[in-house]
């Protein structure tokens, strides 16, 4: 049935474009956090939820969703008590939940947890990952900058009476949805490609932060809408191809900075 | 004079390690108040339990309706953090009329030519945050701190070796502001010569209060020695 391919096709494309930009966006202030592998190893977490969720026949989304509170609220309560331990503590969560993950998700379904399929993605779950991408980008764009000014200088931030403690669970929040939200995209071994690359790219060629904002989630946009269409004309899994694009987008980010 | 910061038998620790002990004193409406110590005296930490960043013991009471600048010691910014001059003043929400009177402030704008806010725009508001020199980027950080009219400013160690533009040093700058706009400051500092010239009382801080009083009397060899533990040269060019 080609009408049901094509509106198979037009969803995705739809879902793809709301959550690539919101990862750009909300990408672009990891990026100046120094969260890029938080975002990575934040990803991998999700896979236990989500491994459970289908053994035991439940909503992935919902099993992904808690694994994924589970892991910030560990990041998170790290990061406040230490400043030392973060990235090694980070990694050890990120192998271990990927090994835990990898045993009990049903061989079946691991392939599409690992790497999606935003081919396959239902009309509910579409409407799901734009309702989300759209609040947590209206979220972000009033947050930004005192997220900003916390990271220029958190002593700063807090003598202009922002509660930065507050404000990184939020962000943190955000971030693991909208990890799980790209699960369905690009799968969770990629996700954290899709949040960091346009962010690294925007960073090559912007001159402030505003559109350094505007170009990461332009970014984000071009490689999920490129990848997908590339998938489905060549046929190929989706997933890696939106990081592929990305990533080329990246070079020619690098190659215009060198001008 | 009016008072307009009391602190009485303030106490801070980290953990079980005091920090700060009993510490009390006094500032008084247009005081330049310049703390001293050795590294790990407390200054710093002084300064953010004055700010409200840090929980204490004890009792620390500003004027009612009293609005603080606080200016934190440099900066480390990266080069490529793409954040620009005008973006970060705008963190503060002030209208841009204030934030170009607050870079006047700074000696940013010296010349009185019609060109000077496209030329201010061009050649500082448009830089990105990480390209300014160490100078550029205190006069900022400055500007930003006053901005919002504050009527205290807390400096957390202006660099005297930052060469800001011609003579002019930062703590001309800090007297400048001073003066023009009646602020009360509170300073940490190293440099015993610019206290003398500048501030009206000194706080010697070791984890506890050493002296407090005008520098001219309280700035003993004495005092010093017990602040910094060898004998401080600053009385010694008798020749």
């Amino acid at each position: 049935m080609p009408t049901n391919i094509d509106q198979n096709l037009i969803l995705s494309l739809v879902v793809g474009a709301f959550v690539g930009i919101t990862s750009g966006y909300l990408g672009s202030i990891m990026v100046l956090k120094r969260m890029a592998l938080v975002g990575d190893a934040i990803s991998h977490v999700a896979l236990p939820g989500m491994g459970i969720a289908l053994a035991y026949n439940f909503n992935p989304f919902a099993g992904a969703f808690a694994a994924l509170a589970l892991g910030i609220l560990a990041v998170w309560g790290i990061q406040r008590r230490t400043a030392i331990a973060t990235e090694a503590v980070v990694g050890l969560i990120f192998a271990a939940s990927l090994a835990i993950g990898i045993l009990i998700t049903p061989e079946p379904e691991l392939l599409e947890a690992l790497f999606g399929d935003i081919s396959r993605v239902s009309l509910t779950d579409g409407i799901l990952a734009i309702t989300f991408s759209v609040a947590i980008f209206i979220i972000m764009y009033f947050v930004r900058n005192k997220l900003v000014l916390g990271l220029i200088s958190p002593d700063l931030a807090k003598t202009q009476k922002i509660n930065t403690d507050m404000l990184d669970l939020l962000f943190l929040a955000m971030v693991a949805i909208i990890v799980a939200l790209g699960l369905k995209v690009v799968g969770t071994l990629l996700m954290g490609a899709l949040v960091v690359i346009p962010a690294i790219s925007a960073k090559n060629i912007s001159r402030n932060l505003q559109n350094y904002g505007l170009i990461s989630l332009l970014l984000g946009a071009t490689s999920a809408i490129g990848g997908i269409a590339l998938s489905g004309l060549l046929n190929i899994p989706p997933g890696p191809t939106i990081v592929l694009a990305s990533a080329f987008l990246f070079l020619l980010t690098l190659l215009a900075k060198r001008e | 004079m009016k008072s307009v910061l009391e602190v009485k038998n303030l106490n801070v620790r980290f953990n079980e390690n005091a920090i700060i002990k009993d510490v009390s004193f006094e500032v008084n409406q247009g005081d330049i108040l310049a703390v001293i110590g050795p590294n790990g005296a407390g200054k710093t930490v002084l300064f953010k339990t004055l700010l409200g960043l840090i929980s204490y013991e004890g009792q620390i009471q500003w004027q009612e309706g009293i609005k603080i600048g606080y200016v934190p010691q440099t900066l480390a910014i990266e080069k490529d953090l793409p954040v620009s001059v005008l973006e970060f003043l705008k963190f503060k929400n002030a209208p841009m009329s204030e934030i170009y009177e607050a870079l006047e402030a700074v000696g940013f704008l010296k010349s009185s030519g019609e060109n000077n806010s496209h030329h201010l725009r061009h050649h500082l508001l448009n830089n990105k945050l990480g390209n300014l020199s160490g100078g550029e980027l205190q006069r900022v950080l400055i500007a930003y701190a006053i901005l919002g009219h504050p009527n205290v400013l807390l400096f957390d160690e202006p660099t005297s070796g930052v060469d800001i533009g011609g003579e002019e040093t930062i703590y001309s700058l800090i007297e400048k502001l001073h003066q023009k706009q009646g602020l009360t400051t509170l300073l940490i500092s190293h440099d015993l010569n610019i206290i003398y010239r500048y501030a009206s009382n000194v706080l010697c801080l070791n984890k506890r209060k050493i002296c407090y009083g005008p520098p001219k009397e309280i700035l003993t060899p004495k005092a010093l020695e017990e602040l910094y533990g060898t004998e401080i040269g600053i009385y010694a060019h008798k020749h």
